[in-house]
């Protein structure tokens, strides 16, 4: 599945250092080069730095030392060609809105007025139709349930025709048969462009991804098929256990299931 | 409510119409701008900028009477405090962001201050209260041009930039990766709060512009899809709140701001309870 050494580089991280503070780094000496239609996945433990690895890349922080290029540009200039979907809980559910209005966000351009025209109703829409949800294309952002939002968020993602998408936490608070659904539709979308997701979500990682990248201060990448758990005590610095996570099983009164879901959150 | 009828064509009583006029024309940019601090939630900010108008009011009075500066009325007073507040909030927030409660709470405190030491050196009587509380016999014909001109002001950048400010309002973070530039339209939108607050500052006071400006945004925002349906139907009924509570408030002899207020914020927690039994289907 690796595309490995012969895709043009997509990221491309050199000896990055981040603090927020003096004294306390966040991330130190970092190299990472992410290929062109891989499908990675950044794991490691709160206060890692996943999420701030995840900023550096949007170009929402600078690095302190090291260089960061994303399609051969600094990450400000390569914006119109990342998508992002940030966690959906931290957005206000009562907001006024539509899923169609959702979507057309994602067109927004650099410039002074940002009216959409036709072609932007026609992408946003043709972004709704992929994931399923152009019925919806008039409710209310508000009146959804919680995995139809979530595709909505990635409607406006891929309506701007990224060719990377950067998703945080994407199965975070989603119903395990939306979350099943979820990764279908990521399956889907790792043909068209190189994917780099957030997860605390292990189980996730196993199944779907080419690379996991293990983000504790440094960083360390691990081809899928070996992540095992003798990886997973290496990223989290004691000894975890591993919780497998069978997601074919949507079975409501499978026991196995139910006890997956409640501990699948910290692995512990 | 008859005698409100007659009276409001009445030569005599001329500052009526005045009000409602001034209240309907208020009532637009009210329901606009009402909607985005709803949605943004930056209601205390938009409370500090109305209350740093009294440092204005202030100011521009003592200047009038002691040094006989005529061109500064106190609504173009009101209207330089609240955006020179408005930007300090805003200056604040991006670059400071963990001082942004701190800021709101000086500001606040410091414009009520300020137009307190001024009008205490004023010579004089100063109608302190009607400032404070609203007071309808201080609109004036001047003032109704100034509305209008300020509708304009807030209005036409509003509409120019009515994706962005969804966009913005929805999901900063998200606004910001597109392009969109959100510094400058978080200033913008501030400045555009503070030149709507003074448009209301005679009809409803400095204290209880924050309700009107508030309430009839939030009310909308129970029934409503759309942000641009929010800012429509909220500027129409602030309308209604401004005409009917002008109307009760001259009727009972009771004073116009507190009406309006009361009457707002029964209707929105009428809303409120309704929208809750519907379930919020939309």
């Amino acid at each position: 599945m690796s595309t490995t050494g012969t895709a043009p580089a997509v990221i491309e991280i050199r000896d990055l250092d981040f603090a927020y503070e003096p004294g306390t780094p966040i991330l130190h000496q970092v190299n990472l080069t992410i290929h062109e239609g891989e499908f990675d996945c950044i794991v490691g433990p709160n206060g890692g730095g996943k999420t701030t690895l995840l900023r550096l890349l949007l170009g929402l922080l600078s690095p302190q030392r090291g260089t960061i290029r994303i399609f051969g540009q600094s990450p400000t200039a390569a914006r119109p060609l990342i998508g992002y979907m940030p966690q959906y809980h931290q957005l206000d559910p009562a907001f006024p809105v539509t899923v169609l209005e959702v979507a057309l966000m994602g067109r927004l351009r650099r410039g002074l007025l940002g009216r959409y025209d036709r072609r932007d109703r026609e992408a946003a829409l043709a972004a709704l139709d992929q994931l399923g949800i152009a019925d919806l294309a008039s409710r209310s952002f508000a009146a959804i349930s919680g995995g139809q939002r979530q595709r909505a968020l990635i409607a406006r993602t891929i309506a701007g025709n990224p060719r990377l998408l950067l998703l945080d936490e994407p199965t975070a608070n989603i119903d395990p048969g939306a979350e099943l659904e979820f990764y279908r539709i990521l399956d889907e979308l790792r043909r068209q462009l190189t994917l780099l997701t957030v997860s605390h979500d292990l189980g996730f990682v196993d199944r779907q991804v080419d690379r996991v990248i293990c983000v504790n201060r440094e960083v360390a990448v691990h081809a899928a098929s070996k992540f095992d758990a003798a990886a997973a005590d290496a990223i989290y610095h004691h000894q975890v256990n591993m919780v497998r996570h069978d997601h074919a099983c949507v079975c409501q009164d499978c026991p196995h299931h139910s006890a997956t879901r409640q501990e699948g959150g910290d692995h512990a | 409510m008859l005698e409100f009828w007659h009276d409001l064509f009445d030569p005599g009583t001329i500052f009526l119409r005045y009000a409602l006029i001034a209240g309907l024309l208020a009532s637009l940019p009210f329901g606009v701008v009402g909607t985005l601090v709803v949605t943004r939630r930056i209601t205390a900010i938009a409370g500090a900028i109305s209350h740093a108008v009294l440092g204005g009011v202030g100011l521009a009075l003592y200047c009038n009477r002691v040094w006989g500066w005529e061109f500064l009325t106190p609504m173009l007073g009101a209207a330089l405090a609240a955006v020179a507040a408005a930007l300090l909030i805003g200056v604040v927030s991006l670059f400071a962001r963990e001082r942004e409660d701190t800021i709101i709470g000086v500001v606040w405190a410091l414009g009520m201050s300020v137009g307190l030491l001024f009008l205490a050196a004023t010579p004089g009587y100063v109608d302190l209260q009607g400032y404070l509380f609203g007071n309808i016999l201080l609109l004036s014909k001047p003032e109704i041009y100034w509305t209008l001109a300020l509708d304009a002001v807030v209005l036409i950048p509003a509409a120019l930039f009515y994706n962005q400010l969804l966009a913005m309002s929805f999901d900063l973070c998200f606004a910001e990766l597109r392009g969109v530039r959100v510094r400058l339209m978080y200033l913008l939108l501030l400045v555009l709060i503070a030149l709507t607050i003074v448009l209301m500052v005679n009809v409803v006071g400095i204290v209880l512009v924050i309700a009107l400006l508030t309430l009839p945004a939030a009310t909308a925002g129970c029934f409503v899809r759309h942000l641009y349906s929010m800012m429509i139907a909220a500027a129409l009924w602030c309308m209604v709140l401004v005409a009917g509570g002008l109307a009760a408030s001259y009727s009972w002899n009771l004073p116009t701001g507190p009406v309006i207020v009361v009457l707002a914020a029964v209707c929105y927690l009428a809303a409120l309870g309704t929208a809750g039994l519907r379930g919020k289907r939309r």
